[in-house]
């Protein structure tokens, strides 16, 4: 469905201090990856600067042809706002109508297909701040679906859901793997990134592992995520390794 | 948001001065300087804490008592407080023939942009990150959004003085939250509200002989007031005579 995105020696980084070290390797098309490490491990970022929106400090990233959809955190939206759950799945064509395209009948139904698909059929005109955490995850996923990118990108898609919602919506991420698209995941829950993805990255700062997930979540490499992840060392010195 | 209303309400008033300084009481005169001001304040507000790092909403409270405390000063240099309690609490009858004919410029001015860029401006405030990864321009909407602020506060001040227009702004929208739950719902509330308190504080004004500014923020008050207390969305009302739970 598309090319690899390829990272060669990416660096990131919060006011000098790097949150994603000399990063290189490629997620292939038709991949399904979790990303996974400890809390300030750079996974955020890292997401952020493959969707475009983080920039890079050194190093460079080269992108397929296609649309890339991204699934913010939660925490990141107004989930208060008045806006109706239609209109939130509507948002998903904006690649198609931009800010002043007609919506018709057809972008209308593929939107009340989607919000089925994510079982909140029935829910079209509930304002989005009667839903539940779990109902607007759901609501977001539906979104990706009227977005239909070939990549897609999830930054922890099952934070602060139940089981069930969880298990339906690992249900779509399955599909979209089935479909060839390219799905990139920040995860947490280990057992379940054993369980469903084929590949991982382990990054804590600098990479620590990208590969197979059983080889990559290795006990060595998860010690060494976890010594990695110190934190914020206010005196460090400029990286002097060659770019 | 109803801080940086706040904001650009009081950053045109060193503006408003200044021209007054040069010119007078002329409506262009103080009209361009508070326009250049507001633009200043507006642009400089955001690039500002995103230069810093700080917190948006302390940065924009700096300026905004810098500024009203600048353009007090700069207008007591040259008038007596006559002037001066116009300009802040604004006199309906100081309204010309062009004052008149700016105001209702901008309002229409203000309803066709708003119907342009409505479905962006929503995005940037319910997702922003969202906006960004669809290359939305969210950044340039909101400025556009912040010009027309401006201009609002600025075809406001003649009537209502700097320091009332954002009243008329900020209260029928707070009040508009509690009549309907779709933001397009809001916006005609919203109106609503700020037609009916303008006519009556307006015409309280004239027969009571008290500033229009602070009457028509009175009457919007009111409003807010009869909304929060009456409104159909979270009224305290509808609390209190609560409806038996449906069954599903």
């Amino acid at each position: 469905m598309s090319g690899a995105i390829r990272l060669r020696d990416v660096t990131l980084s919060h006011e000098r201090h790097p949150a994603v070290h000399h990063l290189s390797g490629e997620f292939a098309p038709g991949s399904l990856t979790a990303v996974v490490g400890p809390n300030g491990a750079g996974k955020t970022t890292l997401l952020r600067a493959i969707a475009g929106l983080h920039p890079l400090d050194e190093g460079r990233i080269e992108w397929p042809e296609g649309r890339i959809a991204l699934l913010p955190q939660m925490s990141a939206l107004d989930r208060s706002f008045p806006i109706a759950c239609l209109d939130v799945a509507l948002l998903g064509h904006w690649s198609r109508t931009g800010a002043f395209r007609a919506i018709g009948a057809s972008e209308r139904a593929r939107a009340e297909t989607a919000l089925e698909a994510v079982g909140l059929g029935g829910f079209s005109r509930r304002p989005v701040g009667s839903l539940s955490a779990g109902q607007f995850q759901r609501l977001l996923f539906a979104r990706l679906l009227v977005q239909d990118a070939p990549i897609i990108l999830l930054d922890e898609p099952f934070n602060a859901v139940d089981a069930r919602t969880a298990a339906d919506l690992l249900r779509l991420v399955r599909e979209w793997h089935g479909q060839g698209r390219t799905v990139i995941a920040v995860l947490h829950d280990l057992d379940l990134v054993r369980r469903e993805f084929p590949e991982t990255l382990l990054l804590a700062r600098d990479p620590i592992a990208w590969g197979g997930t059983e080889e990559a979540l290795g006990a060595a490499n998860r010690m060494r995520a976890r010594m990695m992840a110190e934190g914020w060392d206010a005196a460090a010195v400029p990286c002097e390794r060659a770019a | 948001m109803s801080l940086t209303a706040d904001v650009l309400a009081h950053g045109i008033l060193p503006g408003i001065a200044a021209g007054f300084l040069v010119a007078g009481l002329s409506v262009t005169a103080m009209s361009l300087g508070g326009l250049v001001a507001g633009l200043v304040v507006a642009l400089g507000a955001g690039a500002l804490s995103r230069a810093t790092g700080g917190r948006e909403d302390s940065t924009l409270a700096a300026l905004y008592l810098v500024a009203l405390a600048l353009g007090v000063v700069m207008i007591s240099m040259g008038a007596g407080s006559v002037e001066l309690t116009n300009l802040l609490f604004g006199s309906v009858l100081g309204v010309d023939d062009p004052a008149l004919l700016m105001m209702a410029g901008v309002a229409t001015l203000t309803l066709l942009a708003l119907a342009l860029a409505w479905r962006p401006l929503v995005l940037e405030c319910f997702d922003p990150s969202f906006a960004a990864a669809e290359r939305a321009g969210g950044g340039l909407w909101h400025m556009l959004f912040m010009g027309l602020v401006v201009l609002n506060v600025l075809a406001a001040f003649q009537a209502l003085g700097t320091l009332m227009a954002v009243g008329l702004m900020m209260l029928p929208a707070v009040a508009s939250r509690h009549w309907a739950r779709g933001v397009g719902g809001m916006a005609y509330a919203a109106s609503s509200i700020a037609i009916l308190s303008s006519v009556a504080g307006i015409l309280a004004s004239y027969h009571l002989d008290v500033p229009t500014g602070p009457a028509v923020v009175l009457a919007a008050g009111l409003a807010w007031l009869v909304s929060v207390l009456a409104g159909p969305v979270e009224g305290v009302l509808a609390r209190v005579l609560r409806r038996r739970h449906l069954a599903g």
